[in-house]
């Protein structure tokens, strides 16, 4: 049987701590880098969350009063709120694009400026690049298209149209005064991996997590509130959740993403094993089918083993029952969106 | 398992969960709250609406707010899990018998519209809106709304409408929670938010929440 476990913890972590400390006076330097204004934004635009180490590139992306203010041609700043608007109120295109509850800023907390929450500036200036999960090189509308077909479980707005116009001019505003393609690491992308805890992530314990710290708001059931039609706290599993191709349905990722910023305004309060085991929870229920299903869920689990599946329990036998073992695609009438295709220069 | 089991199944779930939700929480008779809730309207009047007093104990519209966050309130004035002198002496005089028809009493009534009583300017709405319903997230202070729900008008048992709520109420409420002299929220939910908020910003978005209406019947076309 196939079984989901991960490396243990390895000396590496612990020498890189030392490291870290030993590299303290470095550390300080490089906050000295940063402007005192936007050293006092970031202790309190991420709190608890690591502080930006030597040689990082640390953003504080633009906000919509800056955006306002700024000299841009008042057409451009239209397009700009209007991506901003569809970031955070994407569901004004439930049933057309997105076939489940989410929003962008379900999981892009804060407009996607939040450092530790996949702030969304970094795609803007490290895109187009190669990317293992489709085995191609992207482009930041692609990458977009990638979100609406696993976490919104929908299907694409098209290239070059009005919404991804939008999307993508709100997301290159954010980068404003990033350069391309940058050499440095930028600080607080993506939902950077936890060390691993001291014990394999746990069902039982991550029930006890969930039911203690998330279920006040997801439910007993994960399934989430909605209230007056409207979603409140977003379903973490079900017809109503992002697929078993999401980015977030990696064990890794959702842990990351619990530890920097679940519960909601109390980000980094979770212990690390906490997050592992509350993630694993989560990944152990059942969502709607990956994109990318082959009509066999151990073929599907072993084709995008290497570049996905690995880090995800999908195709794995949890609590008695083989997850992602079904055809149900959710909200949908379709598997998979046609603005998935694949291309090479060979 | 086909799509239509996995619903089915899902209704199961639901109905278990909901049933299982409304076992813990003694279901109130409005009717039956009515005569028992003649000692609130001393205060909250008779139709629940309150009053706002700045610089006294305000006391809070009851009226359209959800019958179990209610009825949770009233059980920890009687406990003194909430601290209140004023609220505790009332609460006493309720059996627990009685608590959930009090509340569903004031839960069906409908929100008043609360009188303008004091005057605001217009940047301090301004940076209540935005705290209300967008965050300051440079302060990690998430929006009211993702919590509070649609138009802050409440979600579920746990978050209360506070949009249409008198702003004297939601200041001392806030403040409470800061001075940790309010802890009867679920995961100090509440008391982390507001230890990051200002006293300015809490001037803000307790003025912006009592320009708004308290129930989605009077939002303007």
């Amino acid at each position: 049987m196939l079984d989901f476990r991960l490396p243990a913890p390895r000396l590496r972590h612990a020498l890189l701590a030392v490291l870290a400390s030993l590299l303290a006076g470095q550390v300080s330097l490089a906050q000295a880098e940063l402007s005192e204004e936007s050293a006092r934004i970031l202790a309190s635009m991420a709190p608890g969350a690591p502080a930006p180490i030597a040689g990082e590139l640390v953003h504080i992306p633009p906000t919509l009063e800056d955006l306002e203010a700024s000299s841009l041609h008042p057409e451009l700043k239209r397009v700009i709120r209007r991506g901003h608007d569809i970031f955070t109120n994407t569901q004004q295109y439930r049933g057309k694009y997105v076939y489940n509850e989410l929003n962008c800023d379900s999981c892009h907390l804060g407009a996607g400026r939040v450092p530790f929450s996949g702030p969304v500036w970094p795609a803007a200036v490290t895109l187009p690049d190669y990317r293992p999960k489709n085995d191609h090189v992207n482009n930041l509308e692609e990458r977009i298209a990638g979100c609406f077909s696993y976490s919104m479980n929908g299907q694409p707005p098209a290239y070059g149209s009005d919404e991804m116009l939008a999307l993508s001019n709100y997301i290159q505003w954010l980068a404003r005064g990033v350069p391309m393609y940058p050499d440095a690491k930028l600080y607080g992308r993506g939902y950077p991996r936890l060390a691993y805890a001291a014990e394999q992530p746990d069902y039982q314990r991550g029930e006890q997590v969930y039911q203690n710290q998330c279920a006040v708001c997801h439910g007993n059931d994960g399934a989430g509130l909605a209230t007056r039609g409207e979603t409140v706290f977003p379903p973490l599993w079900g017809d109503g959740s992002y697929n078993w191709g999401a980015g977030i349905s990696r064990v890794f990722t959702l842990a990351s993403f619990v530890k920097h910023n679940m519960p909601l305004g109390q980000p980094n309060t979770l212990s690390d094993q906490q997050a592992w085991d509350v993630a694993y929870y989560v990944d152990a229920q059942e969502r709607p089918q990956d994109p990318r299903y082959t009509g066999d869920v151990e073929q599907t689990r072993e084709r995008y083993g290497d570049t996905f599946h690995k880090h995800s329990l999908y195709g794995l036998e949890v609590q008695g029952r083989r997850l992602g073992d079904h055809d149900n695609v959710g909200e949908k009438d379709f598997l998979k969106p046609e603005a998935l295709r694949s291309r090479s220069f060979d | 398992m086909s799509k239509r089991h996995t619903g089915l199944a899902a209704l199961g779930a639901c109905l278990l969960a909901c049933s299982i939700g409304l076992s813990a929480e003694p279901i109130g008779d409005p009717a039956q709250g009515q005569a028992a809730a003649a000692i609130c309207a001393s205060c909250h009047q008779a139709d629940g609406s309150g009053m706002n007093i700045p610089g006294a104990e305000s006391w809070p519209r009851l009226a359209g707010l959800d019958a179990s966050y209610l009825a949770k309130q009233i059980r920890d004035f009687k406990s003194g899990q909430r601290s209140s002198p004023t609220m505790q002496a009332f609460a006493q005089m309720l059996s627990d018998e009685q608590i959930p028809h009090v509340a569903a009493w004031f839960a069906s009534l409908p929100a008043p519209s609360l009188p303008s009583a004091e005057a605001h300017a217009p940047a301090l709405l301004e940076r209540g809106r935005q705290l209300a319903t967008e965050g300051d997230w440079d302060n990690y202070l998430v929006p009211c709304s993702s919590c509070h729900g649609p138009d802050n008008l409440g979600a579920g048992a746990v978050f209360p409408a506070i949009a249409g709520q008198h702003p004297a109420y939601i200041r001392d409420q806030l403040l409470n929670w800061q001075k940790g002299s309010r802890q009867n929220d679920p995961q100090q939910l509440m008391a982390t938010v507001a230890a990051r908020m200002s006293a300015d910003d809490i001037q803000a978005v307790a003025a912006w929440l009592s320009t708004q209406p308290g129930a989605t019947e009077q939002k303007p076309e």
